[in-house]
């Protein structure tokens, strides 16, 4: 056990020797993990990664995602990741920003992917959530929609969702709600 | 009167700061100067004014502290009166801290307590160098991570990977939920800080966005419909602000209409409330078991009168009352707490060759380094775009990079292990330039 008395002098001696300097750590775990995953991603061939912020603002990036197959292929889907300072024990928040006709994404860009909530583990790194999105994107999931319409033509009309997905993606309007182009 | 009421007021702490005996901490020595100096002296930084906050000033000024200070964020509110006992219904709206300083104040002779209504975050770290000791009254895992990462920065380790005893900011952690709580004892560098042990705190339960969106069974699963999905439907880029009433008011009659829609009952203002800021249950005697355990330890590891609590206390009051103490160890290659690897380096070093004395530091044996300081990312291998923004920093003295700090910390990551054995890792670094005379770098003490 230490003296405590004795520590605010020491403290001071330090001090008034030149010895003593602000506190090292103002990186937090969470930033130093972030920063360990940022640099051993292994991103799939069409994804991409950009920090808005510059080179020292690792906690928001964004992530943009161009299947090369699937009903998605060609377009071009901007995600925002913000990771929170106690990551990873809590996960990143992941909005898409491009408006997309997707069962899983609705059409506030909130995405249903089950590693950005209920499955989250702190041994999970943002790789996995990449491949998460990606795997959305060539395998949609109409069993757990967040776009309850789209899912339904998924699932009772593969044709149509096809090209009501290739509408949307060239700037059209599908159930009268109107898309931005994305390929 | 008032000598015979402050005589009988410290006469059975006397007793136990008097006296010399068997069970005391190696470090106590009986005496009147021991009980003046935790009455002068002593400084104690209280975090938190709410259930366990109330409790912790009372129970710290009742047992001789006499410079408290506590910070809080947060003001009264109605739902806090059942158990914040030092406040009133006229306090409904007053910066917590503010409120409970002064009512112990005007309770306890002779006691002096600073309020503080501000965030954490807002203090300059200096602010907290102050105490000798922080004790933490919280209820969020972020808040106690910041406070620990500020205490484990002033810790400073000699050439033998000893913790300086004069660097050591001890914490005092209570937490508790319903019917359970812990207390704890943080030693930087002695015994496990937070990070060391985070995996103790469960994550949050987070219900599936699809099950919100499309097969709610639970009140909660409708709370979180209409915070989650449907404000944002209806509120287009406008953030949810969940100590805004309106807001919560909106989210409430949403979850209503949601609820009735799917035939689930029990959706309330305040389930919202719980939901929506994840509000855990609080029960009054719960908080002040925990506190008073914390504000015991904090007297035995100031004064040294009795052994302290090693290091981790649990309570269960679920079925009558149990209680166990767990000793944690370290993480001995802990980010935060840890003493990191010693690297002695000439200052003209560039960043290009002390990447590459990493490759061959026997204790590290690093490839693929990527080197951050102090927020700072001076180089990364990976990705490409940030690899390209930090290369220009290869050929620049590491020295220059930390702003001629003559000692300080850097973390790294990389691959470590020889062949097909590599792991990725990060490692802190206690970087020393040699021969730089701290005397004369007076000047960076405050601004690096």
């Amino acid at each position: 056990m230490i003296k405590l008395f004795k520590v605010k002098e020491k403290q001071k001696e330090a001090n008034e020797n030149g010895n003593g300097k602000g506190p090292c750590n103002k990186q937090t775990a969470g930033e130093l993990r972030l920063h360990k995953d940022i640099t051993e991603l292994n991103l799939p061939r069409t994804c991409t990664i950009s920090f808005p912020g510059g080179k020292d603002k690792l906690m928001n990036f964004e992530i943009t995602i161009k299947p090369y197959d699937g009903y998605y292929a060609g377009g071009k889907f901007l995600f925002s990741f913000e990771v929170p300072s106690i990551y990873p024990h809590e996960p990143p928040k992941v909005k898409c920003k491009t408006k997309v006709y997707h069962p899983n994404i609705d059409l506030e860009g909130s995405v249903c992917l089950n590693v950005l909530r209920e499955d989250w583990k702190p041994v999970l790194n943002i790789n996995t959530i990449v491949y998460g999105l990606y795997h959305l994107f060539t395998e949609p999931n109409p069993e757990d929609p967040l776009n309850t319409d789209a899912a339904a033509v998924l699932r009772d009309r593969p044709e149509l969702f096809k090209s009501n997905v290739r509408k949307a993606m060239y700037g059209g309007c599908v159930d009268n709600i109107s898309f931005a182009r994305c390929v | 009167m008032a000598d015979s009421t402050s005589q009988s007021r410290s006469r059975d702490l006397d007793k136990l700061l008097l006296r010399p005996g068997n069970l005391v901490g190696p470090t106590f020595e009986a005496g009147t100067e021991l009980r003046d100096d935790l009455k002068e002296y002593v400084r104690v930084l209280v975090i938190g004014a709410g259930g366990l906050g109330c409790e912790l000033l009372k129970d710290l000024a009742f047992s001789g502290f006499r410079n408290l200070e506590v910070i809080d964020m947060d003001r009264i509110e109605v739902t806090n009166l059942n158990r914040q006992f030092l406040f009133r219904l006229e306090d409904v709206g007053k910066p917590k801290a503010e409120v409970a300083a002064k009512k112990v104040m005007e309770r306890v002779n002779g006691v002096d307590i600073k309020p503080h209504f501000c965030r954490i975050e807002d203090k300059p770290i200096s602010f907290y160098s102050d105490f000798q000791i922080i004790v933490l009254g919280l209820d969020s895992v972020e808040a106690r991570s910041y406070i620990n990462s500020v205490a484990c920065g002033f810790l400073e380790y000699d050439s033998d990977d000893n913790p300086r005893e004069e660097t050591i900011k001890p914490m005092v952690d209570g937490g508790t939920e319903g019917f359970k709580g812990h207390a704890r004892i943080i030693m930087p560098g002695v015994t496990p800080c937070f990070e060391c042990t985070i995996w103790l705190f469960p994550p949050q339960v987070k219900f599936p966005l699809c099950t919100l969106a499309e097969t709610p069974r639970t009140a909660a699963h409708c709370i979180e419909y209409a915070h989650l999905i449907k404000w944002d439907e209806v509120h287009s880029g406008k953030t949810f602000d969940p100590d805004d009433p309106e807001h919560m008011q909106w989210v409430y009659s949403e979850a209503v209409k949601r609820a009735e829609l799917f035939g689930i009952p029990g959706v309330t203002y305040s389930l919202t409330q719980g939901v929506v800021k994840n509000i855990i249950p609080a029960i009054a005697s719960t908080n002040a078991i925990i506190s008073a355990a914390c504000a015991l330890e904090t007297l035995k590891l100031v004064s040294g009168c009795s052994k302290t609590l090693s290091n981790y206390l649990t309570y269960n009051g679920v079925e009558g009352l149990h209680t166990k103490v767990t000793e944690f160890v370290r993480d001995k290659e802990c980010l935060v707490c840890g003493p990191g690897v010693l690297i002695e380096l000439e200052a003209s070093v560039t960043l290009k060759k002390f990447i590459g004395l990493l490759e061959d530091h026997p204790k590290l044996l690093l490839t693929r380094v990527s080197v951050t300081y102090r927020g700072k990312n001076l180089y990364m291998q990976a990705p490409p775009v940030l690899e390209e923004m930090t290369r220009s920093n290869l050929d620049l003295p590491l020295f220059e990079l930390m702003s001629k700090s003559p000692r300080d910390i850097v973390h790294v990551t990389g691959a470590a292990g020889k062949g097909d054995t590599k792991q990725s890792c990060s490692r802190k670094l206690r970087v020393v330039f040699k021969g730089i005379d701290g005397v004369t770098d007076m000047d960076m003490a405050g601004g690096a």
